[in-house]
């Protein structure tokens, strides 16, 4: 019997924190240039990432099969609150999100980024794989639900994430490209149908996204100042506090969605480039920890949030640096703001434990 | 379940998922390069267009708030003002050491540990060039002494803002309301960019109700920005449009003395023009300085104003619920004349109690040894219970309920400053909504005197008193008249809607119940006889008195023995001149004992006042 290592007993993957922590650092420096130095607000976020990284930890002590054992049950009450949402939830901003409870306001939203990758891998992992036509539609229509009643909200970014991470599960599991290629041929005739439903400002989004000159100081204004952001910055960048975009308030939403126009502005490409590796540093060891996982279920949950992780920078970075439409997708552990910064730690204090809680197996 | 997994372990299952990790590894790899080569082009490739782009990204748009407008009375005093104040304000940036300019600015004039703690506040919250107040409401004298200072302190000014202040502040302040600063709670309504560089926002009464018309509209101008962000030059600019004059109905002559009549007692007085609905007065004591509130009010004097048994910050004259008590029977004896449950001669016979067949409870009238036989015209004339008492039992709620919704009891006036309460008017759905009870018919005959579930408001009772005054054309009460462009000199009439009348038409029943609210006054055995003594006009008028406590079966109401604040509450309604009615009021005395003693001899001071401006003649 081998004896256990430092990061066994603590279940603790080291490289993951190390690299959490880097960005969260490089997240605190950007924030105070492109909050216009408020102390204030740093101090704030700085405290989130504590209570945060507090939980990542707290919940990598949890075994992964007592995780496993109560997916059915997080999954349906996180079904329940989008109900409520729908029926009691607050208002604000012109969307129905937030659910009050007295002490503390939420969105029930977040808990789905969470309980729909865990309960699809609950699922596949107990059927045959690939899995066979039936097993793939309730998997599908696991996701579905979710990700309709976070839609109607309307939160298209949130909905986006939470198909993203009960799809990658589906994907991991060895779905079969034929029919993954009969869904993306669906999923694209659909679009015209989404169209329709689509409240006005998120059409002008996408409309926005295809020609944003057209619009240059209503919806196109946040694009065009994020490119002009972006590329002033040059392979070395203005310097930190010294990007004029930010600092003159000529970009919007710069401290939460867009705080990556600042990093760029301010660190230039080389500091795009360091960011980069310290973002694919935790992505290839979460994807290390499901390559080695012991079982199905943890293979599939791991993949599951690693590439959820992975699609918040690509669409966050694909959205400020005009390739994507503007949906809300914060850049993880960066931009302002703790909601969703809680649900990664959450799912990577989950890696954690699938990784650290390993059983003997007879070999 | 481990014999399953090791099984599953070794099967094709594990070789297809980490195929597909390998698989999916590589799309990572490859969309993290495009998006680099995407920004790569943006960054290196364009850099130089971009570059320019943001040099000439110099032009920036500054709001300009507008000039709140002035809220006048309709006898031309001013309500609402703006008054230039001066705060000593700190740029964190251009000073060299904040801690030692604050020290040293304390050596001027004095800066209390909140004004620091405030500041410190502040400065965490803003930009390192924002100009961020220390004190504020400095006087003449501070102002001269540091302007004379003022070299020494590099990033100090003074800088001058409107404020709002309420010249008559406790005598008006549940009618104008106030402002104060604009919340999280406001932010969630109101347009933004519309209020970009406004601090204050109406929080009550007209300030509230107005808003729209007082705010006015933003202006703009387009500055070029330094490098560091400070302004170089003006490039446009689009004046705001000062927000408009708002004048009331209200006469302060009248609402002061109201006020002064009140004697600082608890109550409500209203008065109302009949023919328009324009309120005259409306005045709820006590008050309290609405000028607390404008920047602020300090915890301690909210906390005290909150904790007051007298509750000042409640608006008593649209929003406290009392039971009308007899001023309800004008109303109740015009509908049984309409409703044919009564003739104008039919007589009751009074022996000072009332009782429901097969039932031994007697419900008492206030006068013990009773009235005799009592007609309609007596009946309201000396408030005699009885009568009222076997009307309602005749009536029936169903119809009682029916009389009293045409003249608005149990619904919203629709006054324009937005607070008001719908008072009650109960009936048999309400009770059983309510309580899960059925109707009880000695529930029926106490309503007929105003008791029991019925509640109605201050203003509520004017309304109504004014549909008498009209025999019977409604109206809405309404306290702004008109808006007042201070630049272009443009007036707007304010639309006051419509209510059209009651469905009781036949005008010589309301020339009998008139004729009878105005023997209350000047009749020999009126109750409020004593009040019309000597008046140059006639009016009309009802006494009420609205129990608090109810009293035993057989005990006695002395009015000595028990402590103020179980007394009942005194009403009165009235209208004058007879003939030509100019003002319509009901006024209510919490605790005030009977209706003819306390509230009466008020009405009468009013009208003398309004009428023949103070002279009782």
């Amino acid at each position: 019997m081998e004896s256990k290592t430092l990061s066994t007993r603590l279940h603790v993957d080291f490289p993951i924190i190390l690299g959490i922590i880097v960005v969260c650092g490089i997240g605190l420096v950007i924030l105070y240039s492109a909050s216009n130095q408020q102390v204030d607000v740093v101090t704030r976020q700085a405290i989130r990432i504590g209570i945060a990284i507090i939980m990542m930890l707290l919940v990598a002590q949890v075994p992964a099969s007592s995780i496993r054992r109560w997916c059915p049950e997080l999954y349906v009450l996180g079904i329940l609150l989008l109900l409520l949402v729908i029926f009691f939830g607050d208002i604000g901003k012109g969307a129905q999100r937030w659910l009050d409870i007295g002490v503390i306001r939420f969105q029930p939203s977040e808990i789905m980024k969470l309980a729909v990758p865990m309960v699809v891998a609950w699922y596949l992992s107990q059927r045959d794989l690939p899995p066979r036509l039936t097993a793939l539609f309730v998997a599908i229509l696991i996701v579905a639900v979710p990700v309709g009643l976070i839609a109607i909200q309307p939160d298209l970014g949130t909905a986006l994430l939470v198909a993203a991470a009960g799809g990658a599960v589906v994907v991991v599991a060895g779905i079969r490209l034929k029919i993954l290629a009969a869904f993306a041929a669906l999923a694209a005739s659909c679009a015209p149908l989404l169209w329709y439903f689509m409240h006005d400002y998120q059409k002008r989004r996408v409309l926005t996204f295809m020609d944003p000159e057209q619009d240059p100081l209503g919806a196109g204004y946040h694009i065009i100042q994020s490119k002009i952001a972006i590329g002033s910055g040059g392979l070395y960048g203005k310097g930190w506090l010294n990007g004029t975009q930010s600092n003159l308030e000529f970009l919007p939403e710069r401290s939460t969605d867009f705080i990556f126009a600042v990093y760029c502005e301010e660190f230039g490409f080389m500091g795009v480039l360091f960011l980069v590796c310290v973002y694919l540093l935790i992505i290839f060891r979460g994807f290390y920890i499901a390559y080695n996982a012991q079982e199905i279920f943890g293979k599939l949950l791991a993949s599951g949030i690693v590439l959820t992780f992975f699609v918040y920078i690509i669409v966050n970075i694909g959205m400020v640096s005009g390739q994507l439409p503007v949906v809300g997708v914060p850049l993880p552990f960066i931009s302002l703001g703790g909601t969703s910064m809680v649900t990664l730690m959450i799912g990577f204090g989950i890696l954690m434990s699938i990784h650290t809680h390993r059983r003997l197996l007879s070999q | 379940m481990i014999d399953r997994i090791s099984i599953r372990n070794s099967s094709d299952e594990e070789q297809l998922i980490r195929r597909r990790m390998v698989w999916i590894a590589v799309v990572v790899i490859f969309l993290v390069i495009l998006l680099l080569s995407r920004i790569f082009y943006i960054q290196i490739v364009e850099n130089e267009h971009y570059t320019t782009l943001s040099q000439h990204n110099r032009v920036k748009v500054l709001p300009i708030p507008p000039i709140r407008g002035l809220i006048y009375s309709r006898d031309g005093v001013l309500l609402a003002d703006n008054y230039p104040s001066f705060s000593l304000e700190v740029i964190p940036e251009r000073t060299v050491d904040v801690d030692e300019t604050i020290f040293k600015l304390g050596n001027l004039v004095t800066i209390s540990d909140e004004d620091i703690k405030r500041f410190r506040k502040q400065l965490g919250k803003k930009r390192r060039f924002d100009s961020i107040p220390i004190k504020v409401n400095l006087n003449q004298k501070e102002v001269s002494v540091l302007s004379v200072n003022r070299h020494r302190f590099p990033g100090v000014d003074i800088v001058a803002r409107l404020n709002r202040y309420y010249p008559h502040g406790e005598e008006t302040v549940h009618v104008i309301g106030y402002v104060g600063r604009i919340d999280e709670q406001d932010l969630s309504r109101l347009d933004e960019s519309e209020y970009s560089g406004t601090t204050h926002i109406g929080k009550l009464g007209i300030e509230k109700s107005y808003e729209d018309i007082l705010h006015g509209k933003v202006g703009y101008q387009q500055v070029e920005v330094n490098a560091q962000g400070r302004v170089i030059r003006v490039l446009d600019k689009v004046p705001p449009e000062a927000g408009k004059n708002v004048n009331l109905t209200l006469d302060f002559s009248l609402q002061q003395a109201a006020v002064t009549a009140l004697e600082g007692r608890k109550g409500a007085i209203v008065a109302i023009q009949p023919g328009d609905g324009a309120v005259l007065a409306m005045v709820s004591s006590p008050g309290y300085d609405p000028n607390l509130f404008v920047n602020g009010i300090d915890s301690a004097s909210y906390q005290s104003l909150l904790r007051s048994p007298d509750i000042p910050l409640l608006n008593r004259a649209t929003l406290g619920k009392y039971p009308p008590g007899s001023t309800i029977k004008p109303f109740l004896g015009l509908a049984a004349l309409e409703m044919d449950i009564r003739h104008t001669h039919d007589k009751t016979w009074c022996p000072g109690w009332y009782s429901l067949k097969g039932s031994s409870h007697r419900y008492r009238d206030w006068k013990k040894q009773g009235h005799g036989h009592a007609d309609l015209n007596y009946a309201i004339m000396q408030s005699c219970d009885v009568y009222f008492y076997s009307l309602a039992h005749d009536m029936g709620i169903d119809r009682i309920h029916e009389a009293l919704a045409e003249f608005g009891f149990g619904a919203t006036t629709g006054i324009d400053i937005g607070s008001e309460s719908s008072g009650l008017n109960p009936s048999r759905d309400w009770k059983r909504g309510a309580t899960g009870q059925p109707w009880y018919p000695g529930e029926t005959l106490i309503s007929g005197i105003g008791q029991g579930y019925i509640l109605t408001t201050p203003l509520q009772l004017a309304s109504a008193t004014a549909v008498l005054a009209n025999h019977g054309k409604r109206i809405i009460p309404h306290l702004a008249s008109e808006y007042h462009d201070p630049i272009s000199g443009a007036s707007t009439r304010v639309n006051t809607g419509d209510k059209g009348h009651t469905k009781f038409r036949n005008s010589q029943y309301w020339n009998e119940i008139v004729t009878a609210m105005v023997d209350v006054v000047h009749g020999e055995r009126g109750t409020a006889r004593r009040s019309g003594l000597g008046a140059a006009y006639r009016f009309a008028g009802k006494t009420g008195t609205a129990q608090v406590i109810g009293i035993a079966q057989d005990a006695e109401y002395e009015e000595d023995d028990i402590s103020e604040e179980f007394k009942d509450h005194a009403w009165f309604i009235a209208f004058a001149p007879v003939e030509n009615p100019q003002i319509a009021l009901a006024i209510l005395v919490e605790n005030g004992g009977g209706g003819s003693r306390t509230a009466a001899p008020i009405a009468r001071t009013l009208f003398d006042h309004y009428l023949t401006g103070g002279d009782s003649g």
